[in-house]
């Protein structure tokens, strides 16, 4: 909930506009008293109309994929179910496999890394640019929503554009390195099996900073200019004023973006596919990707549901944790 | 929101040590965005070498992007338009009964929208391949559209009642006592009211669906419905020996996101600020 409350700027505004159709004459229609009972219920049943569409779509695209999910991930159910219709039970046998493949250790180590990495790296950058950019000086907005245009690009777009910086024989980057004399043959960032996912946590991290810039850009003008003016009469100024303000006024917004930082690249799967499919020898292979490997190569839908449901349980489990630290605040 | 505004009412004191440095970030950080643009114009099949600078455009790229990918780029802008379309008429009604009438159940609404960004796209297309298997829609743009508008409808929701709850409330009790009904005091009061939120829930609808990769990828099986970003994924599948044409695709398929940004500039960080969500 505080998700949308620390994220959007009209919360306050919101809050007061409805006290004031609260307190304000309830609504016009309802005046004339008249056969109120009938009135009422038809008044009701028009406000769920204009949610219907919404209940039925949210229900249907994703109500639906979660149950279905499920169901499927203890049934064996494969291309020959979608010719027979048969998919018969087998209860845990799809976790059992899924979990005891050799694979599986390999594609949790590489999401924990892929995350941890990409996290570290997308937050630390967002946040250092977002404190330069609190600085006045010329052209400040436009540069800064520049910043947007990696975050605004399709991923597949830039994981093939990455794909060709970081090439071995002629990517941009070696050629770079290779000018400055740092490196002499070509480094292969994504064809090797200890570099491929440094280079994927690298690009996503690219991709990453400009969401983490502009929410925690947002959070820091909200710190009112009187704290750090009170803070500098007390000597506090610089790092002093940035552990003792500026921080522990920021830590809502630091955990929300965090919190949605996990969940969103727990799921990541565009560029991965597009960067690596996966490869070198399953090297850059995490849960999702694996996931849609089991489902769509091998057609084994009932392991790759199986899969996805343990995704599903990791990304609770962080929202648990972010729900009872944002209670927690609450109480503070 | 006042100490937003007085921090911009100061007057910026020109410091242009800082800008040089801004730009300079703003250099590293777009160079991939550069060089996808030099690349597109290389000529074709010189790999080895690309110039840092395209002294000598050479359009071959496009040719071949254009000749090979124009009716992918024609799916992906239908897809996106119909995504855009759906996504505003599902979400505009629900942002208004979540911001101003007092449903029961309200909350949960709003937390179950929260909890559906959790969960993962692999997750949605596993099942949705096999329910669109069984429907007919594989294959299919009204299936994409659908689909792909599951990236949109969440977040429009969010964006259209953040906007709506700052709304007057008076103005639409006025039109009720005028003796207008719900769906016209909505058409008529409501939704030209809150233009701003719907062109900027608008325009990352149609993002989301014009990037969209995931459900291009699992929901479609033969070439008869083809996204561009499907098309630039097949590219790079292969070994590449044209880069000048993938990149000229790959600048093809930004043109969305690049027109947005600068023509769309102040729905678009209305979108980023208003809701953290995408």
């Amino acid at each position: 909930m505080s998700l949308t409350t620390d994220a959007s700027r009209t919360a306050p505004r919101a809050g007061k506009s409805r006290t004031a159709s609260a307190t304000s004459p309830a609504g016009g229609s309802e005046k004339p008293p008249p056969r109120r009972g009938t009135r009422a219920r038809r008044e009701r049943i028009f406000q769920w109309l204009f949610l219907v569409p919404a209940v039925a779509y949210m229900a249907l695209f994703f109500g639906y994929p979660v149950v279905k999910n499920l169901v499927m991930s203890f049934q064996d159910y494969t291309t020959a179910t979608f010719f027979t219709g048969e998919a018969p039970w087998v209860g845990l046998a799809n976790y059992a496999a899924v979990l005891s493949s050799s694979l599986f250790s390999t594609s949790l180590l590489n999401t924990a890394l892929f995350t941890l990495g990409s996290i570290l790296g997308q937050f630390g950058i967002g946040l250092a640019l977002a404190v330069f950019f609190q600085r006045k000086f010329p052209l400040n907005g436009i540069l800064r929503s520049l910043l947007l245009l990696p975050w605004l690009l399709p991923l597949i777009v830039s994981s093939a554009v990455w794909r060709w910086i970081l090439d071995k024989d002629s990517g941009a980057l070696n050629r770079f390195l290779g000018d400055l004399g740092i490196i002499h043959t070509g480094v292969p960032w994504l064809t090797s099996t200890s570099l491929a996912l440094i280079a994927v946590v690298g690009v996503n991290i690219w991709i990453g900073i400009p969401f983490n810039l502009t929410i925690l850009y947002g959070g820091l003008q909200e710190i009112p200019d009187e704290l750090y003016e009170a803070g500098s009469l007390d000597g506090a100024t610089g790092w002093t004023a940035f552990r003792h303000i500026t921080w522990p006024m920021l830590r809502p917004v630091v955990s929300v973006v965090l919190v949605l930082g996990v969940v969103y690249t727990l799921k990541v799967l565009d560029i991965i596919l597009g960067l690596t499919n996966g490869g070198p020898a399953n090297s850059t292979q995490t849960i999702a990707t694996q996931s849609y490997d089991l489902s769509f190569h091998e057609f084994k839908f009932g392991e790759g549901a199986a899969l996805g449901n343990a995704l599903v349980v990791i990304s609770l489990v962080f929202a648990v944790l972010y729900l009872r630290a944002s209670r927690r605040a609450v109480d503070e | 929101m006042t100490t937003t505004q007085l921090k911009a009412a100061t007057p910026t004191r020109g410091n242009w040590g800082y800008t040089a440095l801004a730009v300079l970030i703003l250099a590293v950080m777009l160079f991939p965005v550069y060089w996808m643009v030099n690349a597109s114009l290389q000529p074709n099949g010189t790999t080895l070498e690309t110039s840092w600078i395209p002294l000598q455009p050479d359009f071959t790229g496009y040719a071949t992007a254009i000749s090979e990918q124009a009716g992918n780029l024609g799916t992906s802008l239908i897809i996106a338009l119909g995504s855009v379309v759906l996504s505003l008429a599902i979400a505009a009604p629900a942002a208004y009964a979540l911001a101003y009438f007092k449903v029961r159940g309200a909350g949960v609404a709003l937390f179950a929208i929260l909890i559906s960004q959790m969960i993962p796209g692999i997750v949605v297309a596993n099942a949705l391949y096999t329910a669109y298997n069984d429907l007919g829609l594989l294959n299919s743009i009204p299936g994409l559209i659908l689909a792909d508008s599951a990236h949109g409808i969440p977040f429009a929701i969010l964006i259209i009642r953040a906007f709506m709850n700052g709304m007057p409330a008076s103005v639409i009790e006025a039109a009720r006592v005028d003796g207008a009904g719900h769906i016209r005091a909505f058409c008529s009061i409501v939704i030209p009211l809150s233009r701003n939120s719907l062109i900027t829930a608008g325009l990352f609808t149609f993002l989301f669906a014009w990037s969209d990769f995931l459900f291009a990828l699992t929901l479609t099986t033969t070439e008869a419905v083809r996204p561009v970003t499907l098309g630039i994924f097949q590219y790079i599948g292969a070994y590449v020996n044209d880069w000048s044409s993938v990149m000229a695709t790959a600048v093809l398929a930004s043109i969305p996101a690049i027109v947005l940004l600068v023509a769309a500039q102040k729905y678009i960080a209305a979108g980023t600020t208003g809701g953290a969500v995408k």
